[in-house]
């Protein structure tokens, strides 16, 4: 019984140390100190609105966002086609399609990052936007694969046969009937490709344009062997919104689909 | 004949195409264009030329700088696995055999990791080992040390990042594993005469290598493809291979050179995929997504 108690405080140990950095970040943020560091002085909200006023990492924000919703988009998009084609269809050479497509979990992101920006200066075309989004979306895409096929599974081809078999074209079919039932599978893999997206930072260092910073490579930059009361203030936010949004769409998504089952 | 050109059904095709076009011209060109541009030669900053000469791979071959990259990547690498793996697979077996309530928090809590930035968790380190950290700050108080330690920025302080940001791959993949594992083994086991000992190091640890496996090749080649970790945590003689392409892309300009470490770390890398999916298979990979 003893060496049970032994596992259970050990397991309790590697949570305490995956979480602990994590909250004293979260702590820190409200702390009224000039520094970054400990003591804790007092509690203050002063960070939160130099954050607010600091333009760089505002603008920073906004990209990251956007970037965020972008990338969601469009590998959701790409992953829910191909993911539908390896559930619902037999065909030959599948395994290595599944292969490729999950292949840049499998090649370093480093050099994902330099092959693709080496390749397209060879092209003539800049680093831009575009570059980013292109990008972070080759990056998500394996991940919305894996997380949207694991859900297909579970829904059955029958009802797609049936409206089939009322009338309905491909189409139709696709619209009316599959796409209602893997809306949750989309909005999981959608969710995990903006989360995948708004934290880059090893590719994103090389794809982004000279003057354009997302929030990760923000903080990198602001770093110079000590933490700013910022950067803590910064983090209690990213936090927030990369917890706290996929809370709120699960929520969101359980309600909207509860009322259609209704 | 006839019957096989009716069999073929184009739609998973259609269905497959945008996304195969864009990682063929996004992941499987490039790959193949830094291996040719490998080969072009730097003549000033962010000037290269068309060439066919050996001179970027003969840099790498000959100079010492780079063969001790290499070497500490791949230590530093196993080092991370190591620990990551004697770290994360107690609580996994843990999660899987216990009684508590509310099992669903500790997988979910396993989870949110993901979710919380990697560049947030990895300062946060700054905040526990730094001169101004809760270590140094709570043995100061304690009379114990008037001094702040020394922690950071050295290569112990670049392993305890890795394992805090991929330790939760871990551990996902080894609970997936042992949550296939009948539970009716172990003690099946201990009815034939095993020590609790002998039926976990007989039965169920076989039966979960697999998941290991898979926690332990994810974390060996995230670490070995990193460089902003040490950036962040560690001193300056604490650089990866990574640290060399980011020096030679971002800091020398120096594509070519960027492109042929580039192909190197992935010929690196996919030899120890390889010989792991040979050993293995690659589909355990998959299933902590399930």
């Amino acid at each position: 019984m003893s060496v049970w108690h032994l596992i259970k405080g050990y397991t309790i140990a590697v949570y305490f140390f995956m979480f602990a950095p994590v909250a004293v970040v979260l702590l820190l943020a409200f702390n009224s100190s000039q520094f970054g560091g400990f003591p804790i002085e007092g509690f203050s909200l002063h960070w939160f609105y130099a954050l607010a006023e600091n333009e760089a990492i505002v603008r920073a924000f906004k990209t990251s966002l956007a970037l965020g919703f972008c990338t969601a988009l469009l590998a959701t998009s790409l992953g829910i086609l191909a993911s539908l084609a390896l559930v619902r269809y037999p065909f030959r050479g599948k395994e290595f399609i599944t292969t490729l497509l999950i292949s840049p979990v499998l090649v370093p992101e480093t050099v994902l990052a330099v092959g693709l920006l080496i390749f397209l200066r060879w092209l003539s075309i800049p680093r831009s936007f575009l570059l980013l989004l292109l990008g972070h979306t080759m990056i998500a895409l394996p991940f919305v694969v894996l997380v949207v096929q694991a859900r297909l599974v579970g829904i059955r081809k029958e009802y797609e046969e049936a409206a089939r078999s009322l009338g309905a074209n491909p189409v139709q079919t696709f619209f009316q009937i599959t796409l209602p039932l893997v809306m949750p599978a989309a909005f999981a893999g959608a969710l995990f490709a903006f989360t995948i997206s708004f934290d880059n930072i090893t590719a994103t260092i090389f794809w982004r344009p000279s003057g354009t910073e997302t929030v990760p490579t923000q903080i990198f930059g602001m770093l110079r062997n000590s933490v700013s009361p910022e950067i803590n203030a910064l983090g209690f936010v990213m936090i927030v919104i990369t917890v706290g949004v996929p809370v709120l769409f699960g929520s969101l998504a359980r309600f909207y689909f509860r009322r259609r089952r209704a | 004949m006839a019957d096989t050109t009716k069999q073929f059904d184009p739609r998973p095709w259609y269905l497959l195409s945008p996304a195969l076009f864009a990682i063929t011209l996004m992941i499987v060109v490039p790959m193949c264009f830094i291996l040719i541009y490998s080969f072009y030669e730097n003549i000033d900053l962010a000037v290269d030329r068309v060439a066919f000469q050996f001179g970027n791979w003969q840099e790498l071959f000959t100079d010492n700088y780079y063969h001790y990259a290499i070497w500490k990547t791949l230590y530093m690498a196993v080092i991370v696995t190591v620990i990551a793996a004697v770290l994360g697979y107690i609580p996994a077996y843990y999660i899987v055999h216990t009684k508590f309530k509310h099992k669903w928090l500790l997988l979910l809590l396993l989870i949110m990791p993901f979710w919380v930035s990697f560049i947030i968790r990895t300062l946060s380190w700054i905040h526990i080992m730094g001169n101004q950290g809760a270590i140094n700050g709570v043995l100061i108080w304690l009379g114990i040390i008037d001094q702040p330690l020394s922690m950071m920025f050295n290569e112990f302080a670049v392993i305890v990042g890795f394992i805090h940001v991929f330790l939760p791959f871990m551990i996902l993949n080894v609970y997936v594993s042992l949550d296939g594992v009948d539970r009716n083994l172990e003690p099946a086991a201990r009815t034939l005469g095993c020590t609790p000992w002998q039926a976990f190091r007989e039965v169920t640890l076989p039966l979960s290598l697999p998941g290991l496996g898979a926690g332990c090749l994810l974390v060996f080649v995230l670490t070995a493809g990193s460089y902003v970790t040490p950036l962040i945590l560690g001193g300056p003689g604490d650089f990866l291979f990574g640290n060399l392409i980011y020096d030679a892309v971002i800091t020398e300009l120096n594509w070519p050179m960027g492109a042929t470490l580039s192909f190197a770390l992935l010929v690196i890398l996919g030899v120890v995929v390889v010989l792991y999916s040979r050993l293995m298979g690659l589909n355990q990979l998959y299933k902590a997504f399930e």
